[in-house]
């Protein structure tokens, strides 16, 4: 049983490691890749760090970001600008990456306390429309630089970085990522998060320092944002401003709200099934049908919310969830100790969360209720 | 170490002129159960929020083992030695019996692990999460929840959750443990058990409590001594007996 | 002179828009304790139904419809989207409200398509005020969200439901043990909500006489913004956080060199005000009840 827990957490090292394996061996020994394979698997890498960084907020703390956009566009500006300037002294090689990725990410990550300092001591949906009013700041920011700065609205060209190797960068920064964000849930220190989450007015009996936890998490995802966003300058070639808005955050959040709220491995998933249909639905979605796409969001973000978190629901999920179905193929049903260990994933249990009354500003008995619900009436 | 392992001095709060509380003094020796009663509304859970940090007093100060705690936030309250439970429970009910007691044990030095360490997966990583895990189920194994350490917080029976949140308070190694009308919503078998815990909890952890009940048969089989408060001020205290019989207690109670 | 009383009557007005929004958020955070990130939307879809019903040939007509359109919209979404939700999280319930503000967005454009459209509603022309010529739809529009705010605060303070709407936002439990029905005030506060933001989706169209649907996202930001510089729930506060937040954005249109950084400029102001002061300037703080 030990065993099946270490598999489920290791499965994403796992698959992604073998997949750079795999892809590199092949990029190294022919090339067969054409260019718009490899965008295509840069803009993956860039999803997947995005989406797993986005979901250590929202998920795990349970706080919403709207300004996760606003993090990697900071990157990638600053990352652009630093590989641009390092160009001519280091030339285009794997140094001049690491330093703007150093640099991006720290940027990003210092914006990450900045804001994170007034909003994360409030409770309720301030750092949601903080982080967008950041998002939205970063963008008007930048959009309105000198062309001796980073270009105003034109955006800023990047160094042309050998695009045959890029993506496996992509892929280990992926699973530096992984390993980061897993390892932090999967510590003392996630557990403090995780409980703050839950409860946090009980987290602070408990000594847990919640402003001290939520600024580590929220900074930790700012500054995997900006990897991705030195990560999107490389690939891009040129970054402009307008295209890291509200949307981009939002797109971001679909990918977290679709893989499962608290849910890493989900997290992978929808980001690489979501930038596959994008790239698919760009070529075939043109002109006012592209439409579409935000319409399939939007459904997205409000049906698996509602069938995740209606209280109404309750019992029909517990009794049709993708784990029971799964439990039932794996003809596990029968087995209680198998469900309880089950619950001592980190991946599966989280899914949805119950805290309508922490992040509320005050609360009324009526609300509780339905909180406890399991025979805790009294 | 003082005389006292709580001592108030003249606390109180006013929440924009209404008086949640005042002058409340109490003093606990050490190795005490202590009640706290009075009538609905009488301030009892506000001198909780204010002994927690959660509310700061207005008025007046208090010591945890001569140590003034007043104006320090609640995490630091509570490495200070003040744990508690709430009226409602509040646990962590995403998150497995065993991992709610491990939250409790977070601060304790002897499972420090810095986030670098962590992240890195160093062998003290391994080695301090090892640790808080054997010490949680030594905790749970006290309270009968052993077995179930592995199921999520929130699917816990009423009684058992109450249990939980005890160990949860008593894992932060406090000096003492503030607990919220333990015996609401229990069946008398299961009171009965309670009031059992409860005194081992005072013997094995060496520890001194502080209650606040409604069920007076609990309070008199149960606490040395308390305080009896009524519109946010004392209207009796010291030995149990003597205070329940106290005239103006019983007008307090039966109303008049 | 003449730029001063201008750019004073411009900002007076585009505060009132900003009031009249913020309201909408301010009402809906107080009685639903939720951040109806959709309420900017409603203001598009009242932009586009006033658009749709101007084939009437009368604006009043038109206005009246949309009022009506978007009361019926504010509910719908309120009964679909948010009810059931009702005791979750408020995590999900703001991400289901960004949702349906996203849905709202892009079945406008499924509609409408993406080009703009152009509205006349009515042509007011400008007038001349001690010199300087002034458009009297600012005019208009200040003088209608003046009276707007007049008889919504007289509503809540002189009538029963009014008065209920108060208990709700105050306590919910003890209102509704009070025997005051909670799911209805909460559906009335949505109508009225929406209903403000139909006269705004009004007023931006007399403002500029072009809608798309994307008309609502910034407007309702800001509103936001807004109300929590007013101080969140507080009603007198919305009007004080729109009308400032109106100033700024007209002030700094006029300054040549910040004019650029003028989204920014406001979005920081939002930043530095729940850095000191969290509660905004007119709002209580709330106790947390342990």
């Amino acid at each position: 049983m030990m065993k099946k827990i270490k598999w489920n957490h290791y499965i994403n090292y796992i698959v992604i490691g073998l997949l750079t394996v795999v892809l590199s061996a092949i990029a190294l020994a022919g090339g067969h890749f054409d260019s718009s394979m490899l965008f295509l698997l840069e803009k993956v890498a860039i999803s997947i760090i995005l989406a797993v960084s986005l979901s250590l907020v929202v998920g795990f703390l349970g706080e919403l970001s709207l300004g996760h956009a606003g993090f990697m566009c900071v990157g990638a500006y600053l990352g652009g600008k630093v590989a641009a300037l390092l160009e001519p002294a280091l030339g285009n090689g794997p140094l001049n990456f690491l330093i703007s990725l150093l640099v991006g990410a720290a940027v990003a990550a210092l914006c990450g306390i900045i804001i994170g300092i007034p909003a994360l001591r409030l409770r309720g949906d301030y750092l949601a429309i903080v982080t967008l009013a950041f998002g939205e700041i970063v963008k008007s920011l930048f959009q309105n630089t000198s062309d001796e700065s980073f270009d105003g609205a034109l955006g800023l060209d990047t160094p042309r970085y050998d695009k045959k190797y890029l993506f496996i960068f992509a892929f280990i920064l992926v699973l530096i990522t992984l390993a980061v964000v897993q390892n932090f849930i999967r510590s003392k220190h996630g557990r403090a998060v995780t409980a703050i989450r839950d409860n946090e007015i009980a987290a602070r009996a408990t000594g847990i320092n919640v402003t001290k936890y939520k600024l580590l998490a929220f900074t930790l995802s700012a500054t995997f944002a900006g990897v991705a966003g030195v990560l999107y300058s490389f690939s891009n070639y040129t970054v402009q401003s307008m295209k890291f808005g509200y949307n981009y955050s939002i797109e971001i959040l679909v990918m977290v709200v679709l893989g499962g709220m608290g849910s890493i491995n989900g997290s992978i998933l929808a980001a690489t099934l979501i930038t596959f249909l994008n790239t698919k639905l760009a070529t075939v979605l043109t002109g006012d049908l592209a439409v579409l796409q935000n319409l399939l969001y939007a459904l997205i973000l409000i049906l698996i919310v509602i069938y995740n978190n209606a209280p109404a629901l309750k019992s029909f999920r517990d009794r049709y969830n993708l784990g029971a179905l799964l439990r039932k193929l794996l003809r596990h049903k029968h087995d209680p100790a198998k469900i309880k260990d089950d619950a001592a994933k980190w991946d599966v249990v989280p899914t949805k969360i119950e805290m309508n009354e922490i992040l509320s500003i005050d609360m009324t008995p009526q609300d509780k209720k339905g909180n406890t619900g399991n025979g805790g009436e009294h | 170490m003082a005389e006292y392992i709580l001592e108030t001095k003249d606390l109180g709060i006013s929440f924009g002129g209404l008086k949640a509380a005042q002058d409340v003094n109490i003093r606990i020796k050490k190795n005490q159960i202590y009640g706290l009663i009075g009538p609905n509304g009488a301030g009892k859970t506000t001198i909780f929020n204010l002994l927690t940090g959660v509310y700061k007093p207005t008025a007046g100060t208090f010591y945890l083992d001569g140590e003034e705690l007043k104006g320090l936030p609640q995490d630091k309250i509570n490495h200070k030695g003040i744990a508690r439970t709430f009226q409602n429970i509040r646990l962590f009910n995403n998150m497995t019996v065993v991992r709610n007691v491990m939250v409790g044990l977070h601060d304790r030095p002897e499972f420090h692990c810095s986030v670098l360490e962590t992240l890195l997966r160093l062998p003290r990583y391994f080695k301090t999460e090892r640790a808080m895990r054997e010490r949680a189920k030594e905790l749970l194994r006290i309270f009968d929840l052993e077995e179930d350490r592995n199921n999520l917080a929130c699917n816990l029976p009423y009684g058992k959750q109450r249990k939980l949140e005890i160990a949860r308070a008593l894992a932060t190694n406090p000096k003492l443990l503030l607990l919220d009308e333990p015996a609401a919503g229990m069946n008398p078998h299961e009171t009965e058990d309670l009031v059992k815990t409860i005194q081992f909890i005072r013997d094995s952890f060496d520890m001194t409590i502080l209650l606040i009940e409604h069920d007076m048969k609990f309070v008199a089989g149960l606490c040395d001594e308390i305080t009896v408060l009524n519109f946010g001020t004392v209207l009796a205290e010291g030995d149990t007996k003597t205070a329940l019989s106290d005239p103006a207690v019983i007008k307090a109670y039966i109303g008049g | 002179m003449e730029l001063f009383l201008s750019t004073l009557i411009n900002g007076l007005s585009l505060g009132g828009i900003y009031a009249m929004i913020a309201l909408g958020y301010t009402m809906v955070y107080g009685i639903a304790k939720m951040l109806n990130f959709a309420h900017g939307d409603v203001i598009m879809v009242g932009g586009y139904l006033i658009y749709v019903f101007m084939a009437t040939k009368s604006p009043l007509l038109a206005i009246i419809f949309a009022v009506v359109g978007c009361v019926i919209l504010g509910m719908t979404i309120e009964k679909v989207a948010y009810k059931p939700l009702r005791g979750a999280s408020p995590l999900a319930v703001l991400i289901t409200a960004i949702g349906v503000s996203y849905l709202l967005q892009s079945l406008a454009q499924i509609i409408f398509g993406s080009a703009n459209k152009m509205v006349l509603v009515y042509e007011f022309g400008s007038i001349d005020l001690l010199g300087v010529p002034v458009q009297v739809s600012a005019l208009v529009t200040l003088a209608v969200t003046v009276v707007v705010m007049v008889v919504l605060t007289l509503f809540i303070k002189y009538t029963r439901l009014g008065r209920a709407m108060i208990a709700v936002s105050e306590d919910k439990g003890a209102a509704q043990l009070m025997g005051i029905n909670v799911n209805g005030i909460i559906t009335v506060t949505f109508a009225i909500g929406s209903a403000l933001a139909a006269l705004a989706g009004l007023f931006y169209l007399l403002k500029a006489p072009s809608i798309s649907s994307t008309l609502g996202a910034m407007p309702g930001i800001k509103a936001f913004t807004a109300a929590v510089i007013g101080g969140i729930g507080s009603i007198p506060g919305a009007m004080l956080g729109g009308i400032l937040l109106g100033m700024v954005e007209c002030i700094s249109y006029k300054i040549t060199a910040i004019a650029p950084y003028t989204d920014a400029i406001e979005f920081s102001i939002l930043i530095i005000i729940l850095l000191v002061r969290p509660t905004g300037f007119l709002g209580k703080k709330r106790r947390e009840k342990v």
